[in-house]
């Protein structure tokens, strides 16, 4: 009995926590169409999620380029598939990898930065004194990083399945002796426009579920450092898994 | 009462706030006439920043009524409280400065946030603002944790009244700074308050500044006002809780609970 009770306790916790989210997300969104934007907040989230991301989601992307590049070589040999290695480091790259790990690595990076600083104000009472100064928090701290968050990770996204096809490229030229020249026809013979427009609209919805996350732990949170250490290991948690689900979500409605 | 009298510029009625089935406001009354200074009394955890909170609009109260001139705001939000709360001017109790922003912008936030001054002006106009509440020119260019404690509460408080706001809440303006500066700052609410012709709403524990700052003296006590008078009179009240809060006693008819390990 005392299990059942528990159970359901935390399926209704889990819906309420469901319910705030949209509520918040609603709000944000809502604010996001409404003058005024804080041009100077936003310029700095550009910065902070665009640039300063740059090495961490290029490097990932390029030791995912080499590894997929091996991983196939070696695995389609069996079957004397090894000139699909090309097409495969294209494919998985724009379509599953750069994007999905691309996201990762901000939710990481940026998605508790997010949770951190604002989860700090919070807990300061600084997003008190912002509504006392005339100030809407929501637009002030939320507004320009869900908008930073979808403009810059497809951007992100776009130069690391550059890098990504770049590592393939290098292990296959170098490692595994390809021409240069039909390796890089390979890549180009299969890829369709869809298999990177699709992996860039992938980014902007994680882009989206990365700030917002990030945004709304660290507005609700409460209880000093404790609730900010807390707010943002959710941030980066529920942001992770929202990005696989709705991954897998946004896979089957594109290419099925 | 008069009915052709203006309203009070602050009046609170009943007002409730419990959090998580602990009741904290539990039918709180007060009311600040315009340009009054009114300094509120009591002991730690009463519920003395709740109530600024409520009015503010920051916590929503569970019930009671809350008028600024006259109006209702309890139920206010979205853009009618923003520009209820431009007539308003808070010093929180931790100071809360803004500790991405410089202390010039910090200062001058509300001003460029509303337009009245652009980036550049605010940044010339801060040393004046700092200078008010005692501060150096070169304060300006300091990030707020770079600077003491006492140092971030005066920044806050010119921070508080940088837009010349209609109603002043300061909670704790003297706590944390030595006692020359305590009584700088005392002046300097009561010149605001004169010179804007602001209402001020004050909490403090420092019985001195209470007395210098205050027209008018209200204890709150177990989330009501339990008395409220004349500064002056605050020290004969006549209620034993007023009396034991003021003489600082341990005995009487407020209890703290600690528990007695010693004799
Ligand atoms: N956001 C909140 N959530 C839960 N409880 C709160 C919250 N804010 C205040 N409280 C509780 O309300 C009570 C009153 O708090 P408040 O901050 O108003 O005290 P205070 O009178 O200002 O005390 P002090 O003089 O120490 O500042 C406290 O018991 C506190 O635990
Ligand atoms: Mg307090």
């Amino acid at each position: 009995m005392g299990f059942v009770t528990a159970v359901g306790h935390a399926f209704l916790e889990f819906v309420a926590a469901i319910g705030r989210i949209s509520l918040f997300a609603a709000s944000a969104l809502s604010h996001c169409l409404r003058p005024p934007i804080h041009v100077r907040q936003l310029a700095r989230q550009i910065v902070e999620i665009g640039y300063f991301s740059l090495p961490v989601v290029g490097m990932t992307a390029l030791f995912t380029g080499m590894v997929l590049a091996l991983q196939s070589y070696t695995g389609f040999a069996r079957f004397n598939a090894e000139g699909a290695v090309a097409t495969v480091v294209v494919l998985s790259v724009t379509r599953e990898l750069g994007p999905v790990l691309a996201g990762l690595m901000v939710a990481g990076r940026i998605g508790a930065s997010m949770a951190a600083e604002i989860g700090t104000m919070r807990v300061t009472e600084q997003v008190d004194a912002l509504t006392t100064l005339s100030t809407n928090p929501i637009k002030y701290l939320v507004v320009p990083r869900l908008i930073a968050g979808v403009a810059m990770l497809p951007v992100l996204v776009l130069i690391a399945d550059v890098i990504g096809v770049f590592g393939g490229f290098v292990v296959g030229v170098y490692l595994l002796d390809f021409n240069p020249a039909s390796y890089l026809r390979a890549t180009w013979e299969f890829l369709e426009p869809i298999d990177v427009i699709s992996g860039l609209i992938k980014a902007a919805v994680f882009g989206l579920l990365v700030a917002l996350m990030g945004c709304y732990q660290g507005y609700q949170s409460r209880g000093g450092a404790q609730g900010v250490g807390r707010a943002t290991t959710n941030a980066v948690v529920s942001a992770s898994i929202l990005i696989l689900l709705s991954n897998y979500v946004m896979t089957d409605l594109f290419f099925s | 009462m008069n009915p052709d009298a203006a309203p009070p510029k602050l009046a609170l009625s009943g007002v409730t706030k419990g959090f998580d089935g602990k009741q904290v406001l539990r039918g709180l009354d007060l009311s600040v006439g315009r340009g009054e200074s009114v300094v509120v009394i009591g002991g730690s955890g009463t519920g003395k920043s709740v109530m600024l909170k409520c009015i503010l609009g920051l916590l929503q109260p569970d019930g009671g009524s809350i008028r600024v001139d006259g109006r209702e705001t309890t139920r206010l939000s979205g853009s009618d409280r923003t520009v209820l709360l431009r007539q308003f001017g808070m010093l929180f109790q931790g100071a809360a400065l803004f500790d991405s922003l410089p202390v010039w912008e910090n200062v001058t936030f509300a001003l460029i946030q509303r337009g009245v001054l652009t980036r550049k002006q605010a940044r010339a106009a801060a040393p004046e603002k700092l200078a008010a509440v005692g501060l150096r020119p070169e304060v300006a260019e300091l990030m707020p944790v770079e600077l003491s404690g006492g140092m971030q509460k005066r920044v806050a408080l010119a921070r508080a009244i940088a837009a010349e706001p209609e109603i002043i809440f300061f909670d704790e303006p003297t706590t944390g700074l030595d006692p020359i500066m305590g009584d700088v700052i005392n002046e300097l609410i009561v010149s605001c308050v004169k010179k804007l012709g602001a209402t001020a709403l004050s909490i403090t524990h420092d019985m001195a500044s209470a007395r210098k700052i205050a027209d008018r003296i209200a204890m709150i006590h177990e989330g009501r006002i339990i008395w409220s008078g004349p500064a002056d009179t605050v020290g004969d009240s006549g209620n034993p809780f007023v009396d034991q809060f003021v003489n600082g006693r341990a005995e009487g008819p407020i209890r703290m609970p600690v528990t007695k390990r010693f004799g």
